[in-house]
């Protein structure tokens, strides 16, 4: 009897204290919470003012501090697709994608290959080659634009794309291949020695193990690029001069150009359009781009 | 016909270190091999040059008739098991299975039919939908096996299959192993197996021979009772058996009648050692091996016996460790748990006989055994 009265009551001191413990870890989170709203919105504030902005009149955006439109209205997003030149605002997103497409790909491609032979292979001044890589990595860009501008002139490649994706395409971004090595390096060899006892050559190696293990890897690699090619203006600007050719990012500018007055509405909606893609690639792949640049190798 | 030899063999790692230096071995068809030796001694790296995944420096590789040297590694008839498993990490246990295969570019329905009965071989067929992360160790070794058995290789390297496993496991996996091996043979398309390991019981109880190395040397290639009751080196005697066999300095001195100094004490040997000694060995520092089952308790005062102190106790159950402190030398004596008198503990007088029909005698420098016949 009296046993289990003591019992009872531990029973209820350990209930009272779990009660506690749990209320505590409630207000912790709340608090947590909050802050990380708080701190979330004041940094997606400038787009949620541009979301907002770009349904506004020209007029209300310099009138109207909120981000709020009282008369909402897609007049900028008409106006501004029709753009002052002969063409669409499509056909600028077309040309953004005849550029991006093949960087995308080939940069992925000839990435892995480099990458491959780097990390798994010895060869006569493999060291020599890979300090090099490095020091391409280190060097700024501006450094190189005159006398590149200089081959592409002499190549006639001038006012085409391929001077815009040909480089990347042969794996002439040292980062990506530069963080591909460093990722195979972090998967072990078994796999790949398994296949070559299996049969398979150097190249098979390559597509049917190494791919799907860099999967993770590549998918960041595609992604930077995508968003960095559709970022990209000095590119453009420095080697497309007819408008037709212009990618997104140019036609963004050409508008301020051309009207005395610039519909900023017009620009905002375009603004909002050219960011979308960009906002649907990486929501889409978010959960491989995560895995591959903060893991670096396989998990066990 | 799948014989195979290395010969000459030596392998120069890039920085400059000789892992092997120039082995000969004859593996005959269908013979299981196992290399042992303590980590180190370049049994990867010997399997590794047969298996083609590193190059060879010098000598060479033969299976069947061809020399395979510079040959890749799909094309030398082998098949190899990796200690990690190495499935591929993205493909159904059945394509992981099928890989070879399907590169080779096989008909599909050989290739289904070939999956299905490896797949009975080894008790896998319910895994045959599941990636390599769903699976247990031991599902995931079998898997691997089976990966190298539907190649229907002439040869199978091992790299120390069974070390990522429990103990109980292991056990199992051996008998599976074995039994594969004989089955191949009974039907009649033996498999030559080089198996790695650094597990003597693995190697005792797996090989039909077993190859000892140390440091990139081999030092000796026998039968597992041949290794054991006649090791041609302290080398050999020491590694294999446990708990492994007492090696004692000594004196050794033939002329008259054969005598062992050990310390303070000496021991007159009988016919049985004295008659296998060659007879240049006279008056030389030697090695006395003899395994800790191979001494008998007897009484104080009986003569050619070797007295020392009980200085820890290991009892076992079936039987007892004694470690005894002979002449400043720890020598371990293994008593039968009927035979043990509890009265010797800690601290307390043995006298031991040694059983001289299975000691040998080393020579001190060379580790050479100079008491075979
Ligand atoms: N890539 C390498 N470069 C230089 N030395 C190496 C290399 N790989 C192995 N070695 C050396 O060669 C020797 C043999 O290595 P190996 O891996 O064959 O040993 P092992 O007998 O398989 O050992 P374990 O039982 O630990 O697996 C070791 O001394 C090792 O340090
Ligand atoms: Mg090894």
């Amino acid at each position: 009897m009296t046993v289990e009265v003591a019992n009872s009551s531990i029973a209820e001191d350990m209930d009272r204290v779990n009660r506690q413990i749990a209320r505590r870890q409630k207000i912790n989170s709340m608090v947590r919470y909050v802050l990380l709203i708080a701190v979330g919105f004041v940094m997606l504030y400038p787009l949620i003012w541009l979301v907002g902005a770009s349904f506004k009149t020209n007029s209300e955006i310099f009138t109207n501090p909120g981000f709020w439109p009282k008369e909402p209205t897609i007049s900028g997003y008409v106006k501004g697709w029709q753009t002052s030149t002969p063409y669409t605002f499509g056909h600028f997103f077309w040309n953004t994608f005849l550029i991006i497409l093949p960087k995308t790909i080939g940069t992925c491609i000839s990435a892995s290959l480099v990458a491959y032979g780097f990390a798994r292979f010895e060869f006569p001044f493999k060291r020599v080659f890979f300090s090099l890589l490095i020091a391409t990595l280190l060097l700024p860009n501006v450094v190189t634009r005159i006398p590149q501008y200089l081959l592409f002139r002499d190549m006639g490649w001038l006012d085409t794309f391929l001077p815009l994706w040909v480089p990347s395409a042969l794996a002439g971004d040292a980062f990506f291949t530069f963080m591909l090595v460093q990722f195979l390096r972090g998967i072990p060899r078994d796999m790949e020695e398994a296949a070559r006892v299996d049969g398979a050559n150097s190249l098979q190696t390559l597509w049917y193990i190494v791919t799907p293990l860099l999967a993770p890897a590549l998918i960041s690699v595609a992604l930077f690029q995508f968003m960095w090619t559709m970022n990209d203006f000095l590119g453009p600007l420095i080697y497309l001069s007819s408008v037709d050719k212009f990618p997104v990012s140019l036609a963004l500018k050409l508008s301020i150009d051309t009207t005395e007055a610039f519909d900023w509405n017009q620009i905002l909606a375009m603004s909002v359009l050219a960011i979308t893609p960009a906002l649907i690639v990486f929501f889409m792949a978010q959960k491989y781009f995560i895995e591959g640049i903060s893991t670096g190798g396989v998990k066990g | 016909m799948a014989h195979l030899q290395l010969k000459k063999l030596v392998k120069r790692y890039p920085n400059g270190f000789e892992a092997v230096h120039g082995i000969d071995l004859d593996v005959q068809d269908g013979e299981f091999m196992v290399l042992v030796g303590p980590s180190g001694c370049a049994k990867s790296t010997t399997l590794r040059m047969v298996a083609g995944l590193e190059t060879i420096t010098g000598g060479e590789v033969r299976i069947g008739e061809r020399v395979v040297n510079t040959l890749a590694p799909g094309r030398r008839g082998i098949a190899m098991v990796f200690q990690n498993y190495a499935l591929y990490p993205h493909m159904k246990v059945k394509n992981n299975l099928s890989f070879g295969l399907r590169l080779a570019g096989r008909p599909k329905d050989e290739i289904t039919a070939a999956t299905a009965e490896v797949a009975e071989i080894l008790e896998i067929e319910s895994l045959l939908e599941r990636l390599p992360k769903e699976l247990s160790g031991g599902q995931a070794q079998r898997v691997a096996l089976g990966r190298a058995l539907i190649k229907k290789p002439e040869v199978f390297l091992f790299d120390e299959p069974l070390s990522n496993l429990d103990a109980k496991l292991r056990a199992s996996m051996r008998v599976r192993i074995t039994d594969l091996h004989r089955r191949l043979k009974e039907e009649g398309r033996p498999a030559t197996v080089i198996y790695v390991t650094h597990d003597q019981t693995e190697a005792m109880t797996m090989g039909d021979r077993i190859c000892v190395m140390k440091d990139g040397h081999i030092m000796q290639v026998a039968d597992p009772v041949t290794l054991y009751d006649k090791p041609e080196n302290a080398f050999v005697a020491g590694f294999i058996g446990t708990p492994e066999m007492n090696l004692i300095p000594a004196d050794l001195s033939i002329a008259g009648s054969h005598s062992l100094k050990i310390g303070t004490q000496t021991i007159g040997l009988q016919d049985t050692l004295a008659s296998r000694i060659q007879a240049s060995a006279d008056n030389s520092e030697v090695t006395l091996g003899i395994r800790p089952q191979h001494f008998h308790l007897v009484d104080d005062g009986t003569p050619d016996s070797l007295t020392g102190e009980v200085s820890a106790l290991e009892f076992m159950g079936h039987e007892v460790y004694l470690h005894v402190n002979v002449e400043g030398h720890s020598l371990i004596v293994v008593v039968p748990g009927e035979e043990y008198d509890p009265s010797k503990v800690r601290g307390s007088k043995v006298t031991l006989k040694v059983n001289e029909a299975r000691a040998h005698i080393f020579d001190q420098a060379s580790g050479k055994n100079i008491s075979l016949t």
